[in-house]
């Protein structure tokens, strides 16, 4: 027996709240693992994970040239040369992924012959990828050899979140430091995210996804006997590549028989794991974790969809404790959680009531929801993972900055869909990307924090820091670079010609173009996929909005963190204001929807929300 | 600048290695040792020959109802917006594979698929002369194309909407069939996760095997 109520089960909500518990429940240990990571000594790390692998971390840094002071710690840096290891490490990156993407037809590893990627979708890959975007215009399958997979794509997935977090830890410690001048080694960071929370997290997610299915080979595609064979038609083309036609003007088409299927294989079950893990979302099939190969059953669903928002969560945590105060971790987390809800409540609300079209339309179809029967929007989704499932993905996936679907975000109901989007729009700071989401969501603090000092009139402080001119400039800066770079990008997609390469009609098909600038410009990487994204203009115009939103914001938050390190902490008195309470909270997350609203409900009301009216008024 | 240009470098190439190369490697050998099956795409194979995969569907049905009447005696998966022909994998000389249709719900295109689709399984009902009660409803999953274009399961309600017309074309009882489906039927995962799910291919492969045996 199923209870429903307006074709929403019970099942259904249940599974939203066994996710949400489970991620918190998981996120503290997680936060304090990490802390003690990036807190640690060279050569050490919690868990036996120094055992296993300091000597390994301490080689990296002799061939570094890392300088080891006599108490063991790494020699730090001001946040300058931070800033300048940081974008030179990401500059390697982008030049690495290019290369191979070029290069793959003469490299190895590439079974299925593959040839070259045209060079704007090379640049446009290779941004992405180094941008923890992963915005694919490509499908990988048909696309991307095992090698540039793994060696371009793979790497750059492990790279770009450990510059994440790298870029968080340099803005905790300057944010817990009183007047010092440095505010860690970029090396020391990024190679510790990578070894000690990284790796470890994914060789167990990656393992445990294989036995579900997920492929992990290096075996080429697998050809299968059909049990039905299949015939279809095809445009028949002369010598100069035209198709001909008939007499009547109808295209001559032949027959071609269908009787084997090619089963795509490769080592797809690790890169899925970093993927996740990573908030990177870059599929390794063309319909990413929709594919039954990347994502067979529920419980490999339930590891995936985990593993999006976990590190983003539990470093609401390691920040608490690198701090020293717990208590303003929590209010963190608890601030993207009051948002996080409500909004995946309401998607799975929207999807679970179908389409109207469908109903009044088409006649004898049943979309109502039940214990033998799914219900709800179907179309785009999975049988074995439903409304809810997939509602519960496009939520989590675009609160973080992850990007990955398992269901086409296109298909969504106009609301169903208009949710992702603005979770986006709110610039990736709900859980966000692996270390980016918290330390955007940071810069939402302070200008919270002034809002405060303003309604009472006093200096505002945060963690015992004066934020003064020059912290409010970077704020405002991370706050605005992703707002404008997606309006005016999306603009200018809808004035010239080669903008208009939209699949459906109508309001859609500009909700369609805002949401790849909303994507792109929060280095988010979901699509409504229906748009031919794979053409010069939108390879360059999003591979640049992603490579400024991403760099525009990392170096004003390490200028942030530099200043708020060689401040004086004011000790707390009665006039300070508490940041850890339930009103700042609210005070936090008004913010963060206050500037998401103000900027982006205007676009909206012309794609979803007209569409919606459109749907539902016929 | 260029003091960073060397850590920059030797860094990059030694993470490079770890996770582009060791962590890939090492992952396949645990696998194969592991999930062999599972890790080289769960292949199902009938007389020692591979037929398909246990995870990607096969085309089965049609939304032409003109070829209905030679299908109604296979259960219909999901329809598929892979191309070019429906459920293709991967076609390296189209460069073609998974696929949604990423049609938005008020577009009109939607709207025709699934009335062709209802068209179709009406044929094929008309074909083996099922008769159903007024106003059963067919499930949404059977109408509706899946975010793979390759989904390999249906609902169990959109199994059993099938079960009457596959057991006529196959002269066989319903309650045979049935028994098949219920056989073929996964549950949610630890009672919660997912949905209900039926395999349509090996159903399918069920059905003939169990035929064979006759």
């Amino acid at each position: 027996m199923t209870c429903t109520l307006a074709n929403v089960t019970f099942n259904g909500a249940l599974q939203i709240v066994v996710y949400v518990a489970v991620l918190l429940a998981l996120a503290k240990p997680l936060g304090g693992f990490m802390a003690r990571v990036f807190d640690g000594p060279v050569g050490k790390a919690p868990l036996g994970l120094g055992a296993a692998m300091g000597w390994f971390e301490r080689l990296v840094y002799r061939l570094c040239g890392v300088g080891i002071n006599a108490d063991g710690s790494a020699v730090e840096m001001g946040w300058k040369p931070y800033a300048t290891g940081i974008l030179l490490f990401n500059v390697l990156g982008f030049i690495a992924v290019y290369g191979l993407e070029r290069l793959q037809h003469v490299l190895p590893a590439n079974p299925a012959g593959l040839g070259p990627l045209e060079s704007g979708s090379a640049f446009n890959t290779a941004v992405s990828f180094v941008t923890n975007t992963n915005w694919q215009g490509y499908g990988g399958e048909t696309t991307m050899s095992y090698l540039t997979q793994m060696l371009g794509l793979g790497v750059q997935n492990f790279l770009s979140a450990a510059t994440g977090m790298a870029v968080l830890v340099a803005l905790i410690r300057g944010l817990s430091r009183k007047c010092a001048g440095t505010i860690g080694n970029c090396w020391v960071d990024l190679t510790r995210a990578t070894l000690y929370v990284l790796l470890p997290l994914c060789a167990m997610l990656a393992v445990a996804l294989v036995s579900q299915g997920v492929v992990q080979t290096f075996d080429g595609p697998r050809e299968v006997k059909l049990t039905v064979p299949l015939s279809y038609g095809e445009p028949v083309k002369n010598d100069a590549g035209e198709i001909i036609k008939n007499a009547d003007g109808t295209e001559q088409t032949r027959t071609v028989a269908v009787t084997t299927q090619m089963i795509p294989l490769g080592p797809a079950a690790s890169q899925i794991a970093i993927k996740q893990l990573g908030t990177n979302g870059g599929g390794f099939f063309n319909v990413n974790s929709a594919h039954p190969l990347e994502n067979p059953t529920p419980l490999s669903n339930f590891m995936e969809v985990l593993a999006i928002l976990l590190i983003p969560a539990a470093l609401c945590l390691t920040f608490g404790e690198m701090v020293k105060d717990r208590r303003q971790g929590w209010a963190v987390l608890a601030a993207m959680v009051v948002i996080f809800v409500p909004l995946l409540a309401a998607t799975y609300w929207f999807e679970a009531q179908g389409n109207p079209r469908i109903a009044a339309g088409a006649h004898g179809v049943d979309q109502s929801a039940s214990g033998l029967s799914p219900g709800g929007n179907m179309e785009g989704k999975e049988a074995r993972l439903g409304v809810a499932g997939s509602a519960e993905w496009a939520a989590a996936t675009t609160a973080a900055s992850n990007g990955s679907v398992n269901a086409m975000h296109d298909s969504f109901t106009p609301l169903g869909g208009l949710i992702p989007m603005w979770l986006m729009q709110l610039g990736e700071v709900v859980f966000g990307g692996v270390g980016s989401g918290l330390y955007g969501m940071l810069m939402f603090v302070i200008v919270a924090v002034f809002v405060a000092g303003l309604m009472v009139g006093r200096t505002p402080e945060y963690l015992g820091k004066k934020i003064e001119p020059f912290e409010m400039k970077m704020a405002a800066m991370c706050v605005l670079v992703p707002c404008a770079l997606v309006l005016v990008g999306t603009a200018t997609a809808v004035l010239v010609p080669q903008g208009q390469t939209t699949s459906n009609p109508g309001p859609h098909g500009f909700g369609q173009i805002l949401y790849a600038f909303s994507s792109a410009g929060n280095n988010n990487g979901s699509a409504f996929a229906g748009l031919s994204a794979n053409t010069p203009f939108y390879n360059i115009a999003l591979g640049l909005v992603m490579w400024f939103s991403r760099f525009w914001i990392i170096v004003p938050v390490l200028a942030a963190a530099g200043s708020l390190a060689s401040k004086k902490v004011t000790p707390t008195t009665s006039g300070t204001l508490p940041t850890h309470t339930p009103v700042f909270v609210l005070m936090l997350v008004a913010v963060v929807i206050v500037v998401g609203a103000l900027t982006f409900v205007p676009a909206l009301a012309l794609g979803p929300i007209a569409e919606h009216l459109q749907l539902v008024h016929r | 600048m260029l003091a960073h240009l060397r850590p920059a470098l030797v860094l990059f190439l030694l993470l490079s290695i770890v996770t582009g190369v060791v962590y890939p490697l090492a992952i396949t050998g645990v696998a194969r040792v592991a999930f062999a099956d599972k890790a080289s795409g769960s292949i199902i194979n009938a007389n020692g020959k591979p037929v398909g995969s246990s995870l990607i569907g096969q085309e089965f049905g049609t939304s032409d109802p003109a070829a209905a009447a030679a299908l109604a005696k296979w259960f219909w998966g999901r329809t598929s917006a892979a191309g070019p022909a429906p459920y293709t994998a991967l076609n390296v000389e189209k460069g073609t594979g998974s696929s949604g249709s990423n049609l938005a719900p008020t577009n009109p295109v939607l709207i025709d698929n699934v009335k062709a689709r209802v068209a179709a399984l009406a044929a094929a009902d008309a074909a083996v002369q099922v008769n159903r009660p007024a106003g059963q409803g067919i499930p949404i999953d059977l109408v509706t194309s899946s975010g793979s274009g390759l989904d390999p399961h249906i609902s169990p309600a959109a199994a059993e909407y099938q079960v009457p017309r596959v057991a006529k074309a196959r002269g066989v009882s319903e309650d045979t069939v049935r028994g098949l489906v219920l056989k073929h039927t996964v549950g949610r995962t630890m009672g919660v996760l997912g949905e209900p799910v039926v395999n349509v291919l090996e159903l399918n492969l069920a059905l003939d095997a169990a035929a064979s045996k006759r």
